[in-house]
């Protein structure tokens, strides 16, 4: 497909989005990320029955926290996909970048910066 | 179980703000299983609180502990060598572990990070409801296994009240009535008999009403 989308999004490969857990949200935020989307497959179709309903409340959850803690909930997505729509996938990934860009960075790296001063 | 329930992000940070070191403990038994104190709580927790206090600009070292028990002096003592590191704990067990660990760290200040809600079963995932309220003197027997104590609104020992509808509870028609569950597994039990015999009034002096209860068993004291 040559599909292009942007590319400073670190891919991280899980065996079903069942497998993402709020920890793994919020630690990539407090290492630094500005923004973590889990891709899934579409609701009803996941293999393992209801892996991607989990995820999304897990993100819900991640979002839930990371609003009372001042980060922002809108920096934690959960999209869904068919794994044969490349198309989706590159537009996700734009969209949740275009979403990010408007948020600006983590703030965690000013507070880092601010401290190590 | 011990049913407990997580406390608002909001409540625990404003019980903990003012602290420089704190150590976040959580509990392996009841909490964990009813996912509100285990050690995957604490993580979240822990990571959520350091970014709170980073981005508020405070500095604030945050460790995590998981004890088997919070509720036994040996696995509380296993953090006898470092309690003093810390200027607070948050314990994520239920009252009884909180409560353990501060009488046993007296200088150290303790808080809770959940609600202990009640002693219940795990109806399905995510549901918990109470089935036990510690009475002291267990009529089980009687009552076909199901606890009029726990489970009656009105803690009936000769029911159903008026209050029962189609088995529902007056105050709720989500509540199951206690002595219908009673009646109908009576009846199941091919025990029906026995639903005519009238309960004797029970001696609440073993329940809470009596005051702070203790069991001393001479038999297994060392």
């Amino acid at each position: 497909m040559r599909l292009s989308y942007p590319g400073n999004i670190r891919i991280v490969r899980v065996p079903c989005t069942g497998k993402v857990d709020i920890i793994h949200i919020l630690r990539a935020l407090e290492k630094g990320a500005d923004g973590v989307y889990v891709v899934g497959c579409l609701e009803g179709e996941c293999r393992f029955s209801n892996g991607n309903l989990r995820a999304r409340k897990r993100i819900e959850q991640a979002q839930h926290i990371l609003d009372a803690i001042g980060i922002g909930g809108e920096r934690a997505q959960m999209y869904n996909l068919s794994s044969a729509d490349g198309p989706r996938f590159a537009e996700y990934a734009v969209e949740m970048t275009d979403k990010i860009k408007e948020m600006g960075p983590n703030p965690l790296k000013k507070a880092k910066e601010k401290m190590a001063a | 179980m011990i049913v407990a329930e997580k406390k608002p992000i909001e409540e625990i940070i404003d019980q903990v703000k003012d602290f420089q070191k704190l150590l976040i403990a959580g509990c392996n038994e009841c909490v964990t299983v009813c996912e509100a104190g285990g050690k995957k709580e604490v993580g979240i927790l822990a990571s959520a609180l350091r970014m709170y206090f980073m981005n508020e600009g405070k500095k604030v070292e945050i460790d995590e502990v998981t004890l088997e028990r919070q509720c036994d002096h040996e696995y509380l003592e296993e953090i006898r060598d470092r309690i003093d590191k810390y200027d607070a704990v948050l314990s994520l067990a239920c009252g009884v572990g909180v409560q353990f660990m501060a009488e046993k760290y007296f200088s150290t200040p303790v808080f809770p990070g959940v609600n202990t809600c009640f002693m219940g079963a795990a109806e399905e995932r995510g549901v918990w409801s109470e089935r036990c309220q510690a009475c002291g003197q267990c009529i089980l027997g009687e009552t076909a296994g199901i606890c009029p104590i726990s489970r009656c609104a009105k803690r009936l020992l000769n029911g159903p009240c008026g209050g029962s509808t189609k088995g529902k509870c007056e105050i709720s028609k989500d509540l199951d009535c206690a002595w219908q569950l009673i009646l109908d597994r009576l009846k199941e039990l091919d025990r029906l008999d026995d639903y005519e015999k009238i309960m004797p009034i029970k001696d609440w002096s073993t329940e809470r009403a009596g005051g702070p209860r203790k069991v001393v068993r001479e038999d297994v004291r060392l």
